[in-house]
């Protein structure tokens, strides 16, 4: 915050018509420091425009040509051309050449793909946020061996995920320790809901922890001062939860789920590896690279369209559930 | 003042410590689950890593018919796994990453800690919008870009879709670091008599160093964990080890090699996590950094 003082004061002075001594080399450090700044900032920006802004308007480009291929009218083997938002209609209306995609092929799974990855989303956020928060509020406390069990949840958050898959798959496995532990005979990754079970346990298995130290983080900026006010008000547990705990640990709170969701939209590791997306586990990541192979222009468009989804459940996020990570970073930490 | 600071203290210990009692059990009961929910399923990777193929299955929770094999498996080359050149490949990649998202991310991270300039919030939001961009939506562009120009299967088709999420990581992480820093120190330097550069190695570095280690380790941990990316663009002779582990070949064809895959696994995942044991206080900090305060 304190860093846009000179700004504000400046524009202040300017606006009240006072004048202000020294208002001439502000101005002009104001200027050298927003040219240092450019200049800092350009490596980063640039690089970044080439890894990532160069792809993806390459990818909306390609989106809009057609997929080489047979013509079905003609016979012949026919390269690409303008295809104006077929490969879009293709997606999201389910046509293939004109008609209605069959069932089986990729085309045709786009709804359920969609489907699926917002219920990994919803379904792994929720439970890493109640489990995340139940971790932090256990490890925000004082007790011996706290710091054994603060390093012991980043073994998980360490673990690769391709190897977590790998992990769970085994633990998973039908003649697997999870079966034997509780006694089923449960064929996990063969059929749709256990196989969307074992990914949603393996996936709060692996990011709970990143969610449990981003809230703790903020449980330890309240001070203790305020439960101790609350305490001697007559506050019960419950109330010191939802009165204090819960509204001061909120932005922590959102900023942590917005960073899950974001990251569970794109879930591809662990079905991929899992499941390879059978039983109705494919994401939309994992349609997409499917598709690659199938055909560039049409995967670029799902590409977009889930680039897009993406984009739009983070603009909801910090456009309506106030999920200021911007705020956050660059807020002064000198407070 | 010090009366009525130190007066309700003494007046409610004794009617707290006997509630406290039974609150600290259950935490201590509460810890214990976090403890055995976190390492539990990391231990059984590293028990079966240790367990002889025929006993694949075997539920005892103490490691019995332990042998090396499952390790030799995975670096027998006669079965078509190349974990060594997998290992290799997987450090170059990251090993770069690192490098190129920290060398040019310290500048722009500086910029954002210490400047004054217009469209701050702007780039800052750039940044971190990138930081949460979808690899899957780079893959096919680059996909096809790649194989035009020649590049599929090379490290710098792994390495520059990787530098799309390292760089603004780094970069976020680096700049809620630079804040915290006394920068006035180097001020206070000068004035001792300093000059610049004595300011900057004997009062900056040391300052910064640590920060950038933290910075490094986890754009590593990011990078090395990365497999949509590879597991596209990648070829034999440059497969990282996470695309190696998950089309692992056994002993047995035709049959899923799980303590050669569990031992593979502990391989990439004991220096990582002694690593990030080590490492513990500063790496929570770094993944913490300007999502909170």
């Amino acid at each position: 915050m304190s860093t846009k003082l000179p700004e504000r004061t400046q524009a202040k002075a300017k606006a009240e018509g006072h004048h202000m001594p020294g208002r001439e080399s502000a101005d002009r450090k104001q200027v050298t420091q927003g040219r240092w700044a450019s200049l800092l900032l350009l490596p980063t920006l640039v690089l970044l425009a080439i890894v990532i802004i160069y792809p993806v308007v390459n990818a909306i480009i390609m989106s809009f040509q057609k997929d080489a291929g047979l013509n079905a009218a003609t016979g012949f083997f026919e390269q690409g051309g303008a295809a104006g938002f077929d490969n879009y209609a293709h997606w999201l209306l389910q046509q293939c050449n004109g008609q209605a995609c069959p069932p089986g092929t990729i085309g045709s799974q786009f709804w359920s793909a969609f489907g699926t990855t917002f219920f990994f989303t919803v379904v792994t956020v929720a439970l890493e946020t109640v489990l995340g928060f139940w971790m932090a509020i256990i490890m925000a406390r004082s007790f011996r061996g706290r710091s054994a069990v603060r390093a012991a949840v980043l073994v998980p958050w360490a673990i690769p995920t391709a190897v977590t898959a790998k992990l769970w798959f085994f633990i998973f496995a039908f003649d697997g320790i999870a079966n034997k532990l509780f006694g089923t005979q449960i064929l996990w990754t063969g059929s749709e809901w256990p196989a969307k079970w074992a990914i949603v346990i393996s996936d709060t298995w692996k990011t709970t922890p990143f969610m449990a130290l981003l809230i703790l983080a903020g449980l330890q900026l309240i001070p203790d001062e305020v439960y101790e006010a609350a305490k001697v008000d007559g506050a019960t547990a419950w109330q010191r939860f939802t009165q204090i705990t819960l509204p001061l640990v909120k932005p922590a709170l959102m900023v942590a789920v917005l960073f899950r969701v974001l990251d569970a939209l794109r879930m591809f590791d662990l079905p991929y590896i899992m499941t390879q997306g059978a039983n109705n586990t494919t994401t939309l990541s994992i349609l997409v690279v499917d598709q690659i192979r199938e055909g560039f222009n049409s995967a670029a468009a799902l590409s977009t369209i889930t680039f897009i989804v993406i984009f739009l459940v983070a603009f909801i996020f910090v456009r309506f559930l106030g999920a200021n990570a911007v705020g956050a970073a660059t807020s002064s930490g000198k407070k | 003042m010090a009366a009525t600071a130190t007066l309700p203290r003494t007046a409610t210990a004794p009617a707290r410590r006997k509630r406290f009692d039974w609150g600290q059990v259950r935490t201590y009961i509460s810890a214990l689950i976090i403890l055995v929910w976190c390492l539990l399923p990391a231990y059984w990777m590293i028990v079966t890593a240790f367990r002889d193929t025929a006993f694949t299955f075997d539920s005892s929770f103490w490691p019995t018919h332990v042998t090396w094999d499952n390790f030799a498996t995975v670096f027998d080359e006669s079965l078509g796994n190349h974990f060594g050149r997998n290992l290799l490949n997987s450090l170059i990649v990251a090993g770069v990453t690192t490098v190129v998202a920290l060398v040019v991310g310290v500048f722009a991270a500086y910029a954002l800690a210490r400047l004054n300039f217009r469209f701050k919030f702007a780039v800052m939001g750039f940044i971190l919008g990138a930081s949460m961009f979808p690899g899957v939506a780079l893959v096919t562009p680059l996909f096809q870009l790649f194989t035009n120009i020649g590049w599929m299967g090379s490290y710098q088709a792994m390495i520059i879709p990787d530098i799309s999420f390292t760089l603004p990581l780094t970069v976020y992480t680096l700049t809620s670091f630079f804040r915290e820093m006394p920068w006035e120190l180097e001020e206070s330097a000068r004035i001792d008599g300093c000059t610049q550069g004595q300011a900057f190695r004997k009062i900056i570095l040391p300052l910064a160093a640590p920060a950038t280690f933290t910075t490094a380790i986890l754009a590593f941990i990011g990078a090395w964990n990365e497999f949509l990316i590879a597991s596209q663009l990648s070829s034999d002779a440059t497969r990282p080890v996470t695309v190696a582990i998950a089309y692992f070949a056994g002993a047995q064809p035709h049959q899923e090699p799980y303590t050669a895959v569990m031992a593979a696994g502990t391989i990439v995942t004991v220096p990582l996590v002694i690593l990030v044991l080590v490492f513990q206080r500063k790496i929570v900090a770094g993944l913490t950094a300007g999502a909170v305060k």
